[in-house]
C-alpha cells in the first residue's frame, strides 16, 4: 500500500474514542450492577439515594474519585508509580479493539484476533507488578507478586482453551468463531460451523468451565481474589493509590471483567447471533442496521448475564489461599484444558461428529465434580464433633461425658 | 478448714515465707464454706508439698496455699506433676498490692485440675522493695502474658521469664500504674 | 536484635530465613480491632510472630478499685463488648458469693436467658466475621441481621442495645417486659433458621473447608498448658465447660449438650460454635418453661458492701472461661478486682498456631480464636 489510508486512520481514531466512551459507560453501569446484585444477595438495598434506584451513584463516585487528592507515597518511585495504572488500563483497553459487537461492528478487525487478545491481556500483569513493586509498601509487594504468579499461571488454561476453539473453527478470527468458517484445502472446501446452529458451549462444556474459572482467576475476582484480598494484603497493588489513579485501576478491572464475559459469549454462546434469525421472531423483514442493533443488544444482554454470574460468585464464595490457588491452576485447570484441547483435535482430525466431543467432556466434568465433593466430604465430617453431656449423679455429677447418641 | 494464723506464722523463717498477714479471719470476714472436695484437698496438700513449708487455709470456698515465693516454681511444678493433684490448668495469675499496709505484693495463682475437679489458690508473697520471684512459665506456658502484664503494671520481676518485655503499656512507660501508690489523676501525654 | 526480638528467632528450627518483616495491624481490616502482630515471612510463609497488644488498654482494673460495685457493672459491659450480659453476670456473681446472697429464682432465669441469647449473638458475630476474614461477604450480613433481632430484644428489656447495665448485685434492674417470653419464643424460631442458614452456607463448602481444615492445629495438652478455654479448648478434645464443671446460676437445672471436637483446627473451632448456638437455644427454651413469676431483686443495700474476703468466680462466656477474682476489704469498692479475660489467654497461643502457615492463614487462625480486644487489653 503506497498511499496512506487516511480514511482508515480516521475510522480507527473515531472508533477508539467511541469505544472509550462506550467502555466508560459500561464500567459505570457495571459498578451499579455489581453493587445492586451484591446488595440483593446480601438482603440489602444497595445504592438508593442518588437518582432513581441509585442509578446516578456511579456518577457521584466518579466525581468523588476525580476530585480526590492524589497521594504518592514518599518512598515510591515517581514515574513508575504513576505509569502502572496506565499500563494496566491500556492493556485492558487495547483488547477491545478487536472484539466484535456484531458482524462488522468492530474497531480494528483482525484475522489473528484471538492471538492478539491473549497476547495483549498479558501485558496488564506488568502493570500490576510495577504497581506493587514501586508503592514502597510490603502489602503491595506481596500483592504484586501474588498477582504475577496467579495471572501467569492462569494464562495457560485460557490460551489452551482458546486453541481448542481455534481447532474447532480453524480460524483465530472472532467473526469466524461466531459465524463459521470455510477452509479450502486444494480443491476441497471444508466448512466449519458457526454458532448460529449450535453454541460451542454444548460442544465443549469442559472448555467452557475451564475458561470461566481461569477467567475469574485472571480477573482476580472471588474466589480467586488473592492479589487484592482486603483481609490479607489490604488491596495489594492498589493499596497506595488514591483518587484518579485508583479510579484508572478500577476502570481497567471492570473492563477486564467485561472482556472475559464478552469472550465467554463470543467463544461459547454464539456472540451476537440470535437463537433463530430475528426476522422469523418478529415476523417482518428487517433492515441491516436493525439486525445489527438487535445483534449488539443480544450480545450485550448475554454478556451482562455472565458478568452477573461473576458477581454472584463474589457474593457466595470465600477466597482460596495462594498455594491452593496455584495447585488448582496447575493440577486441575491446566490438565483439563489440555485434555479438552487433545480431545478436540482428535475429533476434528478424524472428522468425527461434534457430539462425540460432548460425550467425552460431560463424564470428565461430572467425575471432577464428584471427586471434589467427595474430598470435601471426607475432610470435613460433622460427625467427628461429639456431643458431651453432664454425667448422671452416679458418675460423679458435674463432669462432661460423651453423649451416647452423638450428634 | 482454716488453720490458725498464729501457729502458722511462728513456724516460718522470716524473709521468704508464706504469710497470711492481714487475712486472718475476723468477725467481719466472710465465713468459710469449703465443699467436701475442698476439705479433702486441704488435707492432701501438705502431703504433696512435704518439702516446703506451706500454709494451707481457706477463703470462702477456695483452698488457699501460702507458699514461699522463692520456691514458687518448684511448688507449682509439683502441684502440676503430682498424680494426686495434677493442677494442669492455670486459670489466673495476678498480683495484689499490699504495699501500703505490709510492704509486700501477693502473687496469686488460681489453679484447676480437670481430672480431679480440684481448685485451689496458690499465693506467694514478695517484698515491695524487691519484688522478685521465679517464673512459672516453665510449668504452665499460659503464665507467659500474665507475668508480662504483671511486670508492666506492678513491677514484679519474674526471674527466668523468657521474654519479659512490656506487653500492654507503651514502650518506655515510667512507673507501675497497677500499684495503689500510682497517682490516679495525674495524666501524661505520650 | 531488634526491639521486638524477632531477629533472634529468624532461623527457627530449619523453617527457613525470614526475608520480610511485615506489620499487621493495628489498622488492618482483619485483626478484629487494634491488635498488631509482626510477622517474619519467608515469602508467604510465616517464620515468626510477635503479637503486640495494649492499644485499647484503659486501666480498667485500676478503675475498678475506685468505683462502687454498681458503677463497676458499667465498666464490665465494656470489657468484652460483644457479650455484655455474660460479663455482668461474672461480676455480680462474685459479689453475691462474697456476700452469701440468695438471688431470686426469676432473676436467675432471666439472667440465664439473656446470657444465652448474648452467647448466640456473639457466635453469630463470630461466624460472620470468620467468613469475612476468608473473603466471604454474605454470611456476615445475614448473621448481623439475626443479631440485630437479639439486640432489639435486649433494648426492649434493658434499654440499651449493647451496654446494658442491667444486672444488679442480688438480682436484675427490673422485671422483663410483659411479652418477653412470647418475643423470645418467636426470636428463637428465627434464630434457629438463621443458624441453619449460616451452617448451610459455610460449614461444608469446598473452599471454606479447604481454608479451615488442618489449619492452626493445637493439641489438647498444649491447649491446656496455654490456658485456652471455651470452644477453642474444646475443639482440641478437652471437655471443659464451666457451666457443667462448676455450675453457676441455675445451669444445673437444664439439660444441654456441650460439643467437643477432636481435630483442634479452625474448622472444629468454627463448627463447635455453630453447635453451641443451637444448644443455647435449647437452654433458653427450658428456662422459659421453668421460669415463674416472682421478685427479681433480693434485699440488698443500695450500695453493696461485701465483707472482707476473696472470691474467684468464673462463668462460661462465649469466648471461654471468664473469671473474676475479687479481693474485698469490706469497703464499698473492691480492694482488687482482676478479670480473667478468655480472649487474652486464647490469644497467648497465637505464636504456636501461626508459625509454619501462610499469611492468608494468619487471619483465619486469628479469627478462629474469636478475640475481642476490649477484653484482651482491658
Amino acid at each position: 500500500m503506497n498511499e496512506f489510508n487516511w480514511t482508515y486512520i480516521a475510522v480507527v481514531v473515531v472508533g477508539i474514542f467511541g469505544l472509550f466512551a462506550f467502555l466508560s459507560t459500561v464500567v459505570i453501569s457495571l459498578t451499579w450492577y455489581e453493587r445492586k446484585t451484591l446488595a440483593r444477595i446480601q438482603m440489602r438495598a444497595g445504592p438508593s439515594r442518588v437518582g432513581p434506584h441509585g442509578l446516578l451513584q456511579p456518577m457521584a463516585d466518579v466525581f468523588k474519585l476525580i476530585t480526590k487528592e492524589d497521594i504518592r507515597p514518599t518512598n515510591s518511585s515517581g514515574m513508575l508509580f504513576w505509569s502502572a495504572p496506565i499500563i494496566v488500563f491500556v492493556s485492558a483497553f487495547l483488547v477491545w479493539l478487536t472484539v466484535p459487537f456484531a458482524d462488522g461492528a468492530v474497531v480494528a478487525p483482525q484475522e489473528l484476533g484471538l492471538l492478539y487478545i491473549v497476547a495483549i491481556s498479558t501485558v496488564g500483569i506488568v502493570g500490576l507488578l510495577i504497581a506493587g513493586y514501586t508503592s514502597s509498601s510490603k502489602y503491595s509487594v506481596l500483592g504484586g507478586i501474588r498477582a504475577a504468579a496467579q495471572l501467569v499461571s492462569y494464562e495457560i488454561p485460557i490460551i489452551v482453551v482458546v486453541l481448542a476453539i481455534a481447532v474447532l473453527v480453524q480460524s483465530l478470527d472472532l467473526r469466524d468463531v461466531v459465524l463459521g468458517n470455510e477452509v479450502t484445502i486444494g480443491e476441497r472446501v471444508i466448512s466449519f460451523g458457526g454458532q448460529g446452529a449450535i453454541p460451542f458451549a454444548f460442544i465443549m462444556p469442559l472448555g467452557l468451565i475451564v475458561f470461566i474459572l481461569a477467567g475469574l482467576a485472571e480477573l482476580g475476582r472471588t474466589p480467586f481474589d488473592i492479589h487484592h484480598a482486603e483481609s490479607e494484603v489490604v488491596g495489594g497493588p492498589f493499596l497506595e493509590y488514591s483518587g484518579a489513579h485508583w479510579a484508572v485501576f478500577f476502570l481497567a478491572e471492570y473492563i477486564n471483567t467485561f472482556v472475559i464475559a464478552a469472550l465467554t459469549i463470543l467463544l461459547f454462546f454464539g456472540g451476537w447471533s440470535w437463537p433463530s434469525p430475528p426476522e422469523s421472531i418478529f415476523g417482518t423483514a428487517l433492515e441491516e442496521w436493525q439486525t445489527d442493533a438487535l445483534g449488539v443488544g443480544w450480545f450485550l444482554f448475554k454478556t451482562y448475564m455472565v458478568v452477573g454470574l461473576f458477581f454472584w460468585f463474589r457474593g457466595t464464595y470465600p477466597r482460596l489461599r495462594i498455594d491452593q490457588l496455584m495447585a488448582f491452576g496447575w493440577k486441575s485447570l491446566i490438565p483439563l484444558s489440555f485434555v479438552n484441547f487433545i480431545l478436540m483435535s482428535i475429533v476434528i482430525f478424524y472428522d468425527w461428529p461434534l457430539w462425540t466431543m460432548t460425550t467425552f467432556s460431560v463424564p470428565i466434568l461430572i467425575g471432577g465434580l464428584y471427586f471434589g465433593a467427595r474430598r470435601t466430604a471426607r475432610k470435613a465430617d460433622p460427625s467427628t464433633v461429639q456431643m458431651y453431656r453432664r454425667a448422671s449423679r452416679d458418675d460423679g455429677g458435674n463432669k462432661l461425658v460423651p453423649d451416647g447418641t452423638g450428634d | 478448714m482454716t488453720t490458725g494464723s498464729d501457729e502458722g506464722s511462728t513456724k516460718r523463717p522470716p524473709p521468704i515465707t508464706a504469710s497470711r498477714g492481714r487475712h486472718a479471719p475476723d468477725a467481719d470476714q466472710a465465713p468459710s464454706r469449703l465443699t467436701p472436695k475442698g476439705e479433702a484437698l486441704s488435707v492432701l496438700l501438705p502431703d504433696v508439698l512435704t518439702k516446703y513449708e506451706v500454709e494451707i487455709g481457706a477463703d470462702i470456698d477456695e483452698v488457699v496455699c501460702h507458699a514461699p515465693a522463692s520456691h514458687i516454681d518448684a511448688i507449682a511444678g509439683i502441684l502440676k506433676s503430682d498424680e494426686r493433684t495434677s493442677f494442669k490448668y492455670l486459670r489466673l495469675l495476678c498480683v495484689v498490692d499490699y504495699e501500703e499496709q505490709e510492704a509486700a505484693f501477693d502473687v496469686v495463682y488460681h489453679l484447676y485440675s480437670l481430672e480431679h475437679q480440684h481448685k485451689m489458690v496458690l499465693k506467694g508473697r514478695v517484698p515491695a522493695s524487691d519484688p522478685k520471684l521465679p517464673t512459672v512459665t516453665t510449668v504452665w506456658r499460659g503464665a507467659d502474658w500474665y507475668e508480662r502484664e504483671m511486670h508492666d503494671l506492678f513491677g514484679v520481676e519474674f526471674l527466668g521469664h523468657p521474654d519479659l518485655r512490656t506487653l500492654i503499656l507503651p514502650d518506655g512507660f515510667e512507673g507501675y500504674p497497677g500499684r495503689k501508690s500510682y497517682p490516679l489523676h495525674d495524666y501524661d501525654e505520650f | 536484635m531488634t526491639e521486638s526480638g524477632i531477629t533472634t528467632n529468624v532461623i527457627d528450627k530449619g523453617r527457613g530465613m525470614a526475608d520480610m518483616l511485615i506489620n499487621m495491624g493495628p489498622q488492618h481490616p482483619a485483626t478484629h480491632g487494634v491488635f498488631r502482630m509482626e510477622l517474619a515471612l519467608d515469602s508467604e510463609m510465616i517464620v515468626d510472630v510477635t503479637p503486640h497488644i495494649g492499644y485499647l488498654h484503659r486501666g480498667s482494673e485500676k478503675l475498678f478499685e475506685n468505683e462502687i460495685y454498681s458503677q463497676i457493672i458499667t465498666l464490665f459491659d465494656r470489657l468484652d463488648y460483644i457479650s455484655n450480659f455474660n460479663n455482668e453476670l461474672g461480676l455480680v456473681m462474685a459479689v453475691e458469693k462474697l456476700m452469701d446472697l440468695e438471688v431470686p429464682d426469676r432473676a436467675e432465669y432471666i439472667r440465664v436467658i439473656l446470657c444465652e441469647l448474648n452467647r448466640i449473638a456473639s457466635h453469630l458475630v463470630f461466624i460472620g466475621t470468620f467468613a469475612l476474614d476468608m473473603g466471604a461477604l454474605t454470611p456476615s450480613l445475614y448473621n448481623f441481621r439475626d443479631r440485630e433481632k437479639i439486640l432489639a430484644l435486649f433494648e426492649a428489656t434493658s434499654g440499651a442495645r449493647m451496654m446494658h447495665n442491667f444486672f444488679r448485685v442480688g438480682g436484675i434492674k427490673q422485671d422483663v417486659i410483659a411479652d418477653f417470653p412470647a418475643r423470645v419464643t418467636t426470636l428463637l424460631g428465627e434464630l434457629e433458621a438463621g443458624i441453619d442458614e449460616a451452617d448451610k452456607m459455610l460449614s461444608l463448602g469446598e473452599v471454606f473447608v479447604e481454608r479451615t481444615r488442618g489449619i492452626g492445629v493445637i493439641d489438647g495438652d498444649v491447649a491446656l498448658d496455654w490456658g485456652l478455654s471455651g470452644a477453642t479448648l474444646r475443639a482440641s478434645g478437652v471437655p471443659y465447660d464451666v457451666r457443667i464443671e462448676e455450675p453457676y446460676s441455675v445451669y444445673d437445672r437444664f439439660d444441654f449438650g456441650v460439643p467437643v471436637g477432636s481435630a483442634g483446627d479452625c474448622w472444629d473451632r468454627y463448627y463447635l460454635r455453630v453447635l453451641e448456638a443451637r444448644e443455647s437455644i435449647k437452654i433458653i427454651r427450658q428456662a422459659l418453661q421453668q421460669m415463674e413469676p416472682g421478685p427479681v431483686q433480693a434485699k440488698v443495700r443500695a450500695i453493696a458492701r461485701p465483707p472482707k474476703g476473696e472470691v474467684y468466680v468464673h462463668a462460661e462466656n462465649p469466648r471461654g472461661d471468664f473469671g473474676v477474682y475479687l479481693v474485698s476489704e469490706g469497703a464499698e469498692s473492691p480492694y482488687r478486682l482482676k478479670v480473667r479475660p478468655p480472649s487474652f489467654c486464647n490469644l497467648m497461643a497465637l505464636r504456636d498456631l501461626l508459625i509454619g502457615h501462610y499469611i492468608a492463614d494468619s487471619v483465619v487462625i486469628l479469627g478462629s480464636l474469636d478475640i475481642v480486644l476490649g477484653e484482651v487489653d482491658r
